[in-house]
């Protein structure tokens, strides 16, 4: 005994004792270097992930557009001259032939030359039919006249002119062909094509040319649905939390509501789609497509985070200010309304922004109430068909096109935008109210 | 009283220190907490094999003293040091002196037992482990047996060694708390109002062992209880308002102290 | 008369009956306010409660109840033959007696009065109304449609007048009963904690729609599979049934998408949860404030991501660039230029989706580690232990239950995740372990079953929910004892 005492107990001079100081530091600092990697990875991958989005995406707001000085003759849009007669004539008269003689004149060819003129009209957008329709049905009067129209170029030409084509390919193998570059170049240099900012992509429908194709519906169809969310799950969510936190006994039925609002927060998303697909659609005889589906859905989906934000700022008020309340003589109810409520608002306003933000990028549900839906006109109300912001994007990441993989990336950096002045703004009213008791 | 001259003093100063050795010495010890100064040029020094307690009305600067003896202080982010505190000559606020070394030879219990969610066993044998002390199991075992025998819990927990450290009582849970200390043979144990958690009849235990282990350790410890104080230490150390106000022997501090505000605390007019 | 401007009715009478209320309550107090037990708006306000909620609640449970009762009606006034041939007819005929209601709501008198005499043409008439009809009218519908329109606008007078009735009689009863120790501010706090309540069953409502909506699907879903094939089956291969040929409804295994789904979630895991773990213990023990208030933020932009965007880069960027990848490195070693990573593949969900986990895994961890308690640091410090050998040996195993916790709620993310597996991990329903090729998941196939043009009444859409449901229960399971741990693990140190 004594012995070993001795031996493991060593008397002074302990400092002398090896305790393995040089290889224990050694772990140390590996295993501090493991934690620094970890977050330089999970920066870098942030990183990548922002410049991948932007570097593909930036170009998107511009747009290649080809200005041509448009004859509207008369024996082409209307040559029986019966308009005055059936005014219906004006939509279906052949507008492209208008932007072929224009072409044909401005790059001086011949027009029997069949293969030449094809190559030319190809370098603008097949859009060009609606949008000399609209000009001529909105004002009739300029038949006959010539007037500077502005064109989209065809998404190939766009993507040409942005540099975003490989020109060392063989010709043959590229949608771009010599012949339309040098056509590029000369038009270029007369100021006839050139790169401008593109409102197209804030405003228009679903197309099937990219270069026509913009967010606009889908925006206001997320709109729609984050007002039904906002005006839905805001008060329920409120009501809900005040019952829980300052009225419902502590029992086991409270317990398994306390358990279930957790769980759905947690419940995949594309459950909430299935529950709104056979509730909302199938059994209430809701139509498909609809905002209204997709806000509902997506109101219940955000309830459960509103809910837990919101007991978090009820909690947080201190006990005081509710017996100074009950002291003076309010029933229980006037304390929550009137004073704890008030304190908790900056909490339960963070907490909905970032439910909302939340909602705002979810997909997965809305894509089974038939949200995947090609959608040209601004929906009028919530019941019309209508699509939304991340059901577009997914919607043009399926398109094989390289001008949409530009469109895509141009929405996603929209949808992102929206989302971090969502998330400022909830970090704003926190740090504004923010109360330290 | 005698009148001595000044060189009488000093003589008999001098030879009163060569008779006793210090184990650790404080030296015009200040500490911040970012702009806010909690000790003001405490020198204090602490003999060997002597249990050292720090006394004073609380917020004095006791605990932040005893905690700058095996710099716990440094996982504050604002605390600073200045000053020098010496163990056995080397200072330990050098950068050559390594902290967990240090703490290897000062080791320290807390206020509240703060056993670690392991076994009794696993516990004991968490700072043998780290510090490559033992490489059996038998030479494991012999340190936990010895440890716990040192701190009175061998009896009780033989039994139960591997059953979790969480599960004792508060006053075990502190004595295996100072076997963990023990076990890792430091030169000074550190201990921050070790009996405040704890009930009478634990804490009488406690006092005990602090008792028997001054044969083979330095001991300092914090105690906001005075009767604990001259129970179990042989020097006294009071503090106030983060001065050292005075340092003497345990009886002549509460039979006579030399200074006004010592016997104020002592009886009792603050606190 | 339609349903909103009853609604809007209801709410003026509300209103007005709030302010009869309110002035009624100040004279009885004779202006001496505390006279009453309530405040006047109290009185106003209970007043209007009288008035529109039975008024509400009358109207809502017409116009669930009428359309029952009438279709009952109609159906049984249909003929004999047609009620002899089974429920699908009866429901067939019904519809189309709705839409001819509808058609001859359009028409004039003199229509009217030709189609009676000569419903042969029904179908040309109504379509120049631009009302399609699905099949030819048959003679006894016209009758059927007229008595249904008939019935329909006598319902909606007769329930416009009994909601009137019902909110001028509450109003009028409440106002009579309006003095001054009338405890109104009590009974309109007792309406107000119902309402609470009835918000709160919200929850436990969604729960039930879910559960039941998914298990009503999945019982008709099982009517023509049955479950051991479902569950128990390896081939998945849904064949849309030719028009025609019934019997081809093709094979409806599950395993092979819950081997996908799981194996996807287990690489996403193998990759977010070290690279999360290590965040979480250095942001917990090492990094300065300064440090940890500025990466925290960061690394939880990735957790506000929408998952849409993963799926993108996991498209265009990740799945190209592993492809890319593996045929050069396949180059240099046997100098055949052939990549053996698909860009749909195993490991591109898998490491995009353990990206997007990253977050989840180190936030909630270093919510559990920050919650054990400082002493016991401290101790292992005091014993002087480095501060790795703390996180190690002390801290860590104390926290073990909550962090198992929290990356079970990150693995149910994982299990339930969508958008990046239809975009990143293909649609081949295989059963193989090679991470390099594709493999399809419970979500893509939820996904791929749902959208188009679907009839609903065949398997090939009912299977969704029995997904839906699988998936469900799942998760349920994952969140339910991670919130649970987690939950002890508070307790525990609180």
């Amino acid at each position: 005994m004594t012995e070993i005492a001795t031996s493991v107990f060593p008397r002074s001079p302990a400092a002398r004792r090896d305790i393995g100081i040089k290889r224990r530091y050694a772990a140390e600092r590996r295993f501090r270097a493991y934690g620094v990697a970890a977050i330089l990875i999970g920066l870098l991958f942030l990183f990548v992930l922002l410049w991948t989005v932007v570097s593909k995406g930036y170009t998107a707001f511009q747009q290649t557009t080809i200005t041509l000085p448009i004859e509207f003759a008369e024996k082409v849009i209307d040559p029986k001259n019966e308009r005055a007669a059936n005014p219906a004539k004006l939509m279906s008269a052949n507008y492209p032939l208008l932007v072929r003689d224009a072409l044909v004149k401005t790059l001086g060819i011949d027009p029997a030359n069949r293969a030449e003129v094809k190559k030319a009209t190809d370098m603008v957008s097949a859009s060009a039919r609606t949008q000399l329709r609209d000009i001529v049905v909105a004002n009739p009067a300029v038949i006959g006249t010539t007037l500077n129209v502005s064109l989209l170029a065809s998404g190939d030409i766009d993507s040409a002119n942005k540099g975003q084509i490989n020109l060392e390919v063989e010709e043959s193998k590229r949608k771009v062909n010599d012949r339309q570059l040098a056509w590029m170049k000369t038009l270029s240099e007369d100021g006839v094509l050139s790169k401008e900012f593109n409102t197209g992509i804030f405003t228009s429908g679903a197309s099937s040319r990219p270069e026509a194709s913009g967010i606009g519906v889908a925006a206001l169809g997320s709109l729609y649905m984050m007002l039904i969310v906002l005006v839905l799950a805001l008060p329920i969510g409120v009501a809900a939390s005040i019952y829980l936190e300052e009225f419902a006994p502590k029992n086991r039925l409270t317990d398994l509501i306390e358990v279930n609002i957790n769980n759905l927060a947690a419940v995949p998303s594309i459950v909430y789609g299935l529950l709104g697909l056979s509730i909302f659609i199938n059994f209430a005889g809701m139509p498909r497509s609809a905002a209204l589906v997709g806000g509902l859905v997506l109101t219940l989906m955000t309830l459960p985070t509103i809910i837990i934000a919101t007991r978090a700022a009820l909690k947080a008020v201190p006990p005081s200010i509710r017996s100074a309340a009950l002291g003076l003589g309010a029933s229980k109810m006037q304390m929550v309304f009137h004073h704890v409520l008030p304190l908790a608002a900056p909490g339960v306003l963070t907490g909905t922004i970032i439910g909302l933000a939340h909602a705002l990028g979810e997909t997965a549900p809305l894509l089974l109430i038939g949200m995947v839906a090609f959608v040209v006109d601004y929906p009028g109300s919530p019941m019309e068909p209508s699509t939304a912001l991340p059901v577009q994007i997914y919607m043009w990441a399926n398109e094989a096109e390289r001008a949409f993989v530009e469109r895509t990336s141009g929405a996603i950096i929209i949808l992102l935008i929206f989302l971090v002045v969502m998330n400022l703004g909830a970090i704003l009213l926190r740090r504004r109210f923010e109360r330290r008791w | 009283m005698n009148i001595m001259t000044e060189a009488a003093v000093e003589k008999a100063l001098d030879q009163k220190m060569n008779t006793v050795s210090h184990k650790m010495v404080g030296k015009d010890v200040s500490v911040y907490y970012g702009e806010k100064r909690a000790l003001f040029d405490v020198n204090l020094n602490v003999r060997e094999n002597t249990v050292t307690a720090l006394i004073g009305p609380s917020g004095c600067g006791k605990s932040t003293f005893l905690r700058t003896l095996n710099r716990m202080n440094d996982t504050i982010e604002s605390c600073r040091v200045t000053g020098r505190i010496t163990l056995d000559e080397d200072d330990i606020y050098d950068p050559s002196i390594d902290v967990v070394e240090l703490r290897a030879r000062v080791g320290m219990v807390f206020q509240k037992p703060n056993p670690f969610p392991k076994s009794i066993y696993e516990n004991v044998a968490y700072g043998p482990k780290i510090h490559g002390l033992a490489r059996t199991k038998a030479e494991f075992d012999q340190i936990v047996e010895t440890s716990l025998q040192k701190a009175g819990l061998w009896n009780e927990a033989k039994d139960r060694l591997h059953e979790p450290g969480t599960g004792l009582s508060g006053g075990q849970q502190q004595r295996l708390c100072i076997a963990r200390a023990v076990a890792v043979s430091p030169e000074v144990i550190l201990m921050d109002e070790p009996c405040s958690a704890l009930d009478p009849i634990a804490t009488a235990k406690v006092e005990e062992l602090i008792h028997e282990l001054r044969a083979n350790y330095t001991i300092v410890i914090v105690t906001h209880s005075m009767q604990q104080a001259a129970r179990v230490s042989q020097r006294t150390a009071m503090f106030h308002l983060g001065n050292l106000v005075e340092e003497n022997d345990t009886d002549k501090m509460f039979t006579n102290p030399d200074d006004q505000r010592t016997q104020d605390y002592i009886m009792g007019r603050f606190g | 008369m339609n349903t909103s401007l009853i609604l809007l009715l209801v709410l003026v009478i509300g209103l007005a009956t709030y302010l009869a209320g309110r002035a009624r309550a100040l004279a009885t107090s004779k202006g001496k306010l505390s006279a009453l037990h309530s405040l006047p708006g109290y009185h106003g306000t209970y007043a209007a409660i009288c008035a529109t909620i039975p008024a509400l609640l009358v109207l809502a449970l017409w116009l669930v109840a009428a359309p029952v009762y009438i279709d009952n009606d109609i159906r049984s006034s249909l003929p004999e033959t047609v009620l002899a041939e089974g429920e699908a007819t009866t429901e067939l005929a019904l519809g189309q007696v709705k839409s001819i209601a509808g058609g001859l709501k359009l028409l004039n008198a003199a229509e009217l009065s030709t189609l009676s005499d000569d419903p042969a043409n029904l179908r040309e008439v109504l379509a120049a109304k631009g009302v399609p009809l699905a099949g030819e009218g048959e003679a006894y519908m016209v009758g059927s449609a007229q008595r249904f329109n008939t019935l329909t606008t006598a319902s909606r007078y007769l329930m416009a007048a009994a909601v009137f009735l019902v909110a001028v009689a509450g109003a009028v009863l409440a106002l009579r009963g309006i003095k001054t120790p009338f405890r109104a501010r009590n009974q309109v706090e007792r309406v107000m904690l119902g309402a609470l309540m009835l918000a709160s069953s919200i929850a436990i409502l969604t729960t039930i729609g879910i559960v039941g909506s998914m298990l009503s699907e999945t019982i008709r879903f099982f009517q023509s599979v049955s479950p051991v094939e479902f569950f128990f089956g390896t081939v998945w291969d849904p064949r849309f049934s030719a028009a025609g040929s019934s019997d081809t409804s093709g094979q409806f295994g599950l395993l092979p998408l819950l081997a996908g789904t799981l194996y996807i979630a287990l690489v996403a895991m193998l990759f977010a949860v070290p690279i999360g773990l290590f965040a979480a213990i250095y942001m917990a023990e090492y990094a300065r404030p300064a440090v940890r208030s500025a990466v925290k933020p960061l690394l939880e932009i990735l957790a506000g991501i929408p998952t849409i965007v993963y799926g993108f880069f996991a498209l265009v960027t990740v799945g190209p660039f592993l492809r890319d990848i593996s045929a050069e490195l396949n180059g240099l070693v046997t100098g055949n230029y052939v990549s053996f990573i698909q860009a749909q593949s195993v490991l591109t969900a898998g490491i995009v989706m353990g990206i997007m986990l990253i977050p989840f895994v180190s936030s909630l961890s270093d919510d559990i580690i920050t919650q054990v308690p400082a002493s016991l640091r401290d101790g292992s410090l005091g014993l002087g232990a480095t501060r790795s050998e703390t996180i190690k040996r002390v801290v860590l195993p104390a926290a073990l239950p909550g962090i198992v916790g929290a990356l079970l709620l990150t693995a149910s993310r994982a299990v339930g995740e969508t958008m990046i597996v239809v975009l990143a991990a293909g649609v081949a329903a295989r059963m193989q372990l090679n991470p390099f090729e594709a493999m399809t998941t419970v979500t893509v196939k939820i996904v791929n079953q749902l959208t188009g043009d679907l009839e609903f009444n065949s398997p090939q859409t009912l299977v969704a929910f029995a997904l839906g449901i699988t998936l469900f229960f799942i998760t349920l399971c994952l969140n339910i004892y991670a919130l649970y741990i987690v939950r002890k693990y508070r307790e525990q140190y609180e």
